[in-house]
This record gives structure tokens, C-alpha cells and sequence, in this order.
């Protein structure tokens, strides 16, 4: 019914900053489709001035709360700012319900801030590749600065935090998230500490927990970073001055053409993996349907182990040699 | 794999409870729908501007005010006037059958009354998107 626009068609219009165009362009990025591809390898030639900055720390933290007032004041200094909000699909469905911005309704219709909900399960081809591709698009079309959103838990969630110029981990009182945290290795990710919901008495505590944990840490490099901890109301709007003052300056340093390296290639090795990593799984996907078929049966009549028939899986010229 | 179903649920006026528009979300997830939800007391700048971002398949409008003559035929408008008038509507809530013809009259993909069962909102969604064809 409705006429498909090539995607080629739309990088014009996403580089106008048409919102429709940039949303749809997101969408089939999502969508992994192949049609899409030419039309991203274009947009990824033409990013890399956009700031990305992560946000990451366990479900009711205060993160989509602490975004929606970090974007507010960057909009009263005139800064045009992006959220990709990204939340875990239902295990057992696949589907979602995205909440993210119940949060941010004070940002509901300013055409300087865009906001977008991912749920995990949403894209084809990789989280970690998709989020990446919209952050691109999103560069390209003209926001300076991109927040991605994601939950501290899962693996995938963490690497795409580590994958911004700039983590922030939040912690926040009451959650018992100090010790969640360092189980799920996040803490020491972090660009930038957030101690949200400081308007609450046991803030102090948590803050306090943070500072003892985080205290002895040999200087690596030359000019070692040394992540601050900066507590935030968003009750109250305090600490976020201190916020952006810390973003800024993290920034300085994530774009310094030698201080900023490391990391750099740290992002771009982390996304070519990835996308290799999931190339090789649709293709592997794609190639196994057949074949597998004989060997599960022979697996199940315990004929032969996993382990030699995954080897003839991932080796099919051997194996019909040996069948000749 | 196929691709979940984005939709928007949106609650358009005044009243005040949105545990109905919450057991639909819920069963939509269940169904394998990828929902997104804005909350109360939006208006249709804000719910038109939100399901343009989200670039959602289907933007779903609840209303039990009686407001519907006016808020969909703004709604419509700022979806054309934003670039997205290909974009489903569907209408949700409480409404006289002659509001019923006139919606779909101006562009409303469908209207599901109150009583409406979930199983038959989800089946409904879902010849939607498939009748829209790929995008
Ligand atoms: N007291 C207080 N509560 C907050 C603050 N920020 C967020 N919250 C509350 O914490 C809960 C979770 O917030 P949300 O932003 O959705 O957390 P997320 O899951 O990490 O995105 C909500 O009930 C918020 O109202 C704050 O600065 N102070
Ligand atoms: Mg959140």
C-alpha cells in the first residue's frame, strides 16, 4: 500500500534534519535490512562528530529521569541532544513495553531533542551493531550530542555502554545496586560516577560506599583520567552544572587526537568484531539449516558426542569428504 | 526472525485512569509487540511528535472523553504536516457509532470500542501492518 522510499533516497533528508526521514532510516537500521546497507556505510563515511555518551546503571536507578533533566539543561545552553533509550524485550515473548519516556514528557515537543526507545529483542543482526548505526544516523543529522540509555545488567547492555566516548554508571540509594554493580562488573567502566536521588538522606551512604571502593587506583598512562563522583538530584536539580562540566571535560579528552586514541580504536575494534561476529552467525544460520538435521539425530540416539558434531557442523567439506 | 510490531499507546484528555490502556499493553507485549508507552494526559502535539521519533508501525489514541471529534482530525493533520501520514491510527475508548463512521471516514485505520477482547486488538493490529505491506 504505502510506497517504499529507498534508503539511498533518505541520507539527503536525514542531513536536512527531517525528523520523519531520520526516524525511518533508524527503523531499518534496526531492521538489519540489506536494502539499508549501502545508505549506512554512506552515513558512517560522513559521522564521528557526535559525542556519545553512555548511560548505564541497574533498572530504577534514576537513569531515564537523570537524562530527561541533563537534556533540559543542555537544551537551555541551545545544544540540540539525542536519547536512544534501550530496554531488555520480554524472554519469553520477545516483546516489550518502553517507558523511558513517561520520564521525559518536559522534552515531549522540542524539535531540539529526539528520543527514541530500542528494546533488545527489537533488532536483527546485533545490539551492539544497531544501537552503533543509530547513533551514526543521528550524528548525521545534526545532534552534537547522543545519550544511549541502556540497563546495567547483560552483557550486551554493558558492552554497548563501553562502546560511548563517555560511561556514565549511575548509582543510586536504596537499591542495594552498590554490590549489584560490582557483581556485574560495571563500576569499573565508568567515565563518570552518578549518585542520583541525593535529595535522600541514605544518599550519603551510598556515596560514601562508592568513594571507599573506588579509592586505590594505580595511575595507568600518561595523563590517567580519574573518573569523579558527582551526586545529582533530579528532584531538586542540583549537581547537574557539575554533570556537564564533567561530560565536557571527558570529552575534551575522548577527542584528543592523541589522549583520545586508545579509545578510539578501542570503539572501532569492539565494532568491527561485532559485526563480523554477527555476519558470521547469519551466515552460519543460513548454511546449517539442512545439515544439521542428520547430526541432531545422531546426537539424540547419543550415537555420537556434541562436541565431534559440532566440529563437522562448522566443517562441512570435510565431512562429506569422509561420506564419500 | 520476523520484526515485532512497534506501536505507541497514547492517553489523549483529561480522565484520569489508565488501567485499561495498561492490560492492553501488556497483552500486546505478550503478543510479541514492541509497546511504548507515554503515559496520561498528553496532547496530540506530544503524542504525534513521540510516534513520529519512534517511527512506530501503528499509533494507538485512547479516550473516554468525548474529545475524539477533535482530537483525531489533529492528530491526522500533524501526522501529514510531519511527513508520516502513511503511519496507522487506531482509536481506542468509548464513542457513538455515527463518531465510529466519521473516524474511519477521515483516515482512522480502525476503531476498537471498549469492550473490545484483547485477542481480537491484536489480530486486528496485525492485518493492519500486514495490509500497510513493507515501509
Ligand atoms: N527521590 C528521587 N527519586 C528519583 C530521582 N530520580 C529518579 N527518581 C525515581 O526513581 C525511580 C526510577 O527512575 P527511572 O528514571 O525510571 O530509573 P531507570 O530505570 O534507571 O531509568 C522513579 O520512581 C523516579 O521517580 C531523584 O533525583 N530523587
Ligand atoms: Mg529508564
Amino acid at each position: 500500500m504505502s510506497h517504499y522510499v529507498p534508503s539511498r533516497d533518505l541520507i539527503a533528508r536525514v542531513a536536512a534534519g527531517e525528523t520523519a526521514a531520520t526516524a525511518r532510516l533508524i527503523t531499518r537500521a534496526e531492521k538489519g535490512l540489506p536494502e539499508a546497507r549501502d545508505a549506512l556505510a554512506e552515513i558512517y563515511k560522513r559521522a564521528g562528530r557526535a559525542h556519545v555518551v553512555g548511560i548505564t546503571g541497574v533498572p530504577g536507578s534514576g537513569k531515564s529521569t537523570l537524562v530527561a533533566v541533563l537534556a533540559g539543561k543542555l537544551r537551555t545552553r541551545g545544544v540540540k541532544v539525542a536519547i536512544v533509550a534501550i530496554d531488555p524485550s520480554s524472554p519469553y515473548s520477545g516483546g516489550a513495553i518502553l517507558g523511558d519516556r513517561v520520564r521525559m514528557t518536559e522534552l515531549a515537543t522540542d524539535p531540539g531533542v529526539y528520543i527514541r526507545s530500542m528494546a533488545t529483542h527489537g533488532v536483527v543482526g546485533g545490539m551492539a551493531r544497531a544501537a552503533l548505526d543509530v547513533v551514526d544516523i543521528l550524528d548525521v543529522a545534526g545532534f552534537p550530542i547522543v545519550i544511549l540509555e541502556t540497563v546495567g545488567v547483560g552483557q550486551d547492555e554493558v558492552d554497548i555502554a563501553r562502546a560511548s566516548h563517555t560511561t556514565i554508571v549511575v548509582s543510586a540509594p536504596g537499591l542495594g545496586d552498590y554490590i549489584q554493580a560490582i557483581k556485574a562488573g560495571i563500576l569499573e567502566i565508568a567515565d563518570i560516577h552518578v549518585v542520583s536521588k541525593c535529595d535522600r538522606s541514605d544518599a550519603n551512604f551510598t556515596l560514601r560506599d562508592l568513594k571507599a571502593s573506588l579509592m586505590p587506583s594505580p595511575a595507568s598512562g600518561p595523563s590517567p583520567w580519574i573518573p569523579p563522583i558527582i551526586g545529582t538530584s533530579a528532584v531538586k536539580h542540583e549537581g547537574f552544572d557539575e554533570l556537564i562540566e564533567a561530560i565536557d571535560r571527558h570529552r575534551a579528552v575522548a577527542f584528543d587526537p592523541d589522549a583520545g586514541n586508545d579509545r578510539r580504536r578501542h570503539i572501532a575494534g569492539f565494532r568491527l568484531l561485532k559485526t563480523a561476529e554477527n555476519l558470521l552467525l547469519d551466515r552460519f544460520a543460513a548454511s546449517v539449516d539442512n545439515r544439521a538435521a542428520p547430526l541432531i539425530a545422531l546426537l539424540a540416539r547419543r550415537e555420537a558426542d556434541p562436541y565431534s558434531l559440532a566440529t563437522e557442523l562448522l566443517e562441512p567439506t570435510n565431512a562429506e569428504d569422509k561420506s564419500r | 526472525m520476523t520484526q515485532p510490531i512497534r506501536i505507541l499507546l497514547a492517553k489523549v484528555g483529561l480522565d484520569g485512569h489508565d488501567r485499561g490502556i495498561k492490560v492492553v499493553a501488556r497483552a500486546l507485549r505478550d503478543a510479541g509487540m514492541d509497546v511504548i508507552y507515554t503515559g496520561l494526559h498528553r496532547t496530540p502535539e506530544e503524542v504525534v511528535t513521540a510516534a513520529v521519533q519512534e517511527d512506530v508501525d501503528i499509533l494507538g489514541v485512547s479516550l473516554l472523553s468525548g474529545v475524539q471529534m477533535t482530537v483525531f482530525p489533529k492528530i491526522l493533520k500533524l501526522l501529514a504536516n510531519q511527513g508520516a501520514g502513511d503511519m496507522i491510527v487506531v482509536a481506542g475508548g468509548v464513542m457513538p457509532d455515527e463518531d465510529v463512521a466519521a473516524l474511519k471516514a477521515m483516515g482512522v485505520a480502525e476503531v476498537m470500542l471498549q469492550e473490545t477482547p484483547p485477542q481480537a486488538i491484536i489480530d486486528t493490529l496485525k492485518r493492519l501492518v500486514v495490509e500497510r505491506g513493507p515501509r
